[in-house]
């Protein structure tokens, strides 16, 4: 138990000296534009249909939740507006970022940790090339980066689906929907909530590369660690957003209200 | 026939440093691993544009020792001069500068998998030289060339056999033409006929100029290659000379090494 604890204090603090690494790193040349075009591309855009689809699915569903609460109160109207404020403001930004601490999260946890367990880590740095640099500050800036517009594409998509299943019990045109939808919503409510999940990118590139890096035991120590990496990010991204959420409502009183 | 603890046999001090026709000296290297002593004031020299084996069984140290020169394990104690420059608690730009002047082929090749064998063997070229793309690509297909992939460079690593990996990961490793090339375990996981051409192909190196040094379990490899050998046990070095003198020798692993082979 003792042990557990010594083990996971030093997991802690490992994690953490790896993240100010990381962000130390990333204002120091080489800055490798090519490599984080290229996890832009395989962490951000292959990550599109997912976060489309599910936002799609999501926006259904809270829809129906939406409509079933309002109609008791002859509410209907506000359906798209409801709907469009709990996805911008919350929904969006948190469900985007857990489906990408399973995409990307595994992801990264998996092949940095075959890289690690076939020497490719090392190769790297015999060739004369940081390999933390290159594998885990570029990860981090391209998650970073492709967290907002994701969960941005999550917004959009989710509202597209909350229109779908509307229109089918209402008629309600796309027109009159996406006007009802962006009637209560303000800049405001948009530009914290979707810049918050830039931390839940770096939380999802650090952790996972941290867990990659230091894997071992061939094969299962693999697996291990992509697993970790999901259930950490996850945890971490959660906690961190009640934290961010608490520091949003403290710059911005208004919207609390 | 040497046989006698390093720091004996090792000269230290700026004389060292200085001496010319040394390309590479370890001076009473110490590594452990927890409380496993894995190197335990290691010590031997390399000349310039000579093959150094180093021969042992598994778990000697043979691998860290190669790490050590090339800076991936950090050593407790000793010296690694890699043409005089000390690479022990160098600084990250100047190791790197020196990385650049050594090649290093990998017991399992350890090729980038997510590129090609042709951009594998290009990587160290586009990261630290100026060519163009025409003239990297040039080159490069003119190393996998030389280790018999001219048709590959386009194939991905996984779908290589293991020999083929390993010729691609020594044409990586000559990419920048290194001047020391550290060679973990050639003949791994190889047949015989593929392990000779490697070694063949690790012969030219030597010839045009290139100091070796290669960890090899393998008996016939060793004496194709080595100018000198080198024994590890245990961490230490227990034996150092010429092939004939490991052959005359009377100490029971060298002796246990040599009536291997000949018992293959």
């Amino acid at each position: 138990m003792g042990r557990g604890i010594l083990v996971f204090v030093g997991s802690a603090g490992e994690l953490s000296l790896f993240g100010l690494r990381a962000i130390r790193d990333a204002f120091k040349p080489p800055f490798e534009p090519g490599e984080i075009l290229r996890q832009l591309h395989e962490l951000g855009l292959r990550s599109a249909p997912l976060i489309g689809v599910s936002g799609l699915a999501v926006g259904v569903v809270l829809s129906m939740h939406t409509r079933a609460s309002l109609e008791r109160f002859g509410a209907e109207s506000m359906i798209p507006a409801g709907l469009a404020m709990a996805l911008v403001r919350e929904t969006g930004p948190l469900t985007a970022a857990l489906l990408l601490s399973g995409r990307i999260g595994a992801g990264i946890g998996a092949e940095l940790g075959a890289m690690r367990v076939t020497e490719q880590i090392d190769a790297l740095e015999a060739s004369a090339v940081d390999a933390f640099k290159y594998l885990v500050v570029t990860r981090a800036l391209a998650c970073v980066i492709a967290l907002p517009i994701l969960t941005t594409l999550m917004n959009f998509s989710g509202m597209l689906g909350g229109f779908l299943a509307e229109n089918a019990v209402s008629g309600m045109s796309l027109r009159l929907y996406f006007d009802r939808s962006f009637s209560l919503i303000d800049v405001i409510d948009y530009v914290p909530a979707t810049l918050k999940t830039m931390v839940f990118g770096f939380i999802i590139a650090i952790t996972s590369s941290y867990l990659g890096f230091t894997t071992s035991s061939g094969t299962e120590g693999v697996g291990r660690a992509s697993t970790r990496a999901v259930v950490f990010s996850s945890i971490l991204i959660i906690v961190a957003n009640v934290i961010l959420v608490r520091l949003i409502f403290f710059i911005f009183p208004g919207l609390q209200r | 026939m040497t046989v006698t603890t390093a720091s004996s046999r090792v000269s230290t001090g700026p004389s060292v440093a200085s001496a010319p026709e040394i390309a590479l000296q370890l001076d009473r290297v110490t590594k452990s691993f927890g409380r496993k002593r894995v190197l335990d004031g290691v010590s031997f020299s390399v000349a310039k544009g000579t093959a150094l084996v180093v021969l042992g069984r598994s778990g000697t140290g043979k691998s860290v020792t190669l790490r050590t020169i090339i800076g991936l394990v950090r050593p407790e104690s000793g010296r690694v001069l890699v043409e005089g420059e000390d690479v022990v608690g160098m600084s990250r730009p100047r190791l790197n500068e020196v990385r650049k002047r050594i090649g290093f082929l990998f017991q399992n090749a350890a090729l980038f998998d997510s590129i090609s064998v042709g951009e594998n063997v290009a990587f160290p070229m586009r990261r630290h030289t100026k060519l163009s793309e025409s003239e990297i690509r040039a080159r490069a297909q003119e190393k996998l060339e030389q280790v018999g992939l001219a048709a590959e460079y386009n194939r991905m690593p996984a779908a290589l056999s293991g020999g083929m990996r390993k010729r691609a990961g020594l044409a990586r490793a000559m990419a920048l033409d290194p001047s020391l090339l550290l060679v973990d375990e050639p003949s791994a996981g190889l047949d015989p006929i593929t392990s000779d051409e490697i070694d063949h192909l690790l012969l030219s190196q030597k010839e045009s100029g290139t100091t070796l040094v290669v960890v090899t379990h393998n008996m016939a490899s060793a004496r194709r290659l080595g100018d000198r050998l080198l024994m590890l046990h245990e961490g230490r070095v227990t034996a150092e000379g010429t092939l004939d003198e490991f052959e005359r020798s009377e100490d029971p692993m060298v002796r246990a090494f040599i009536s291997s082979e000949n018992a293959g």
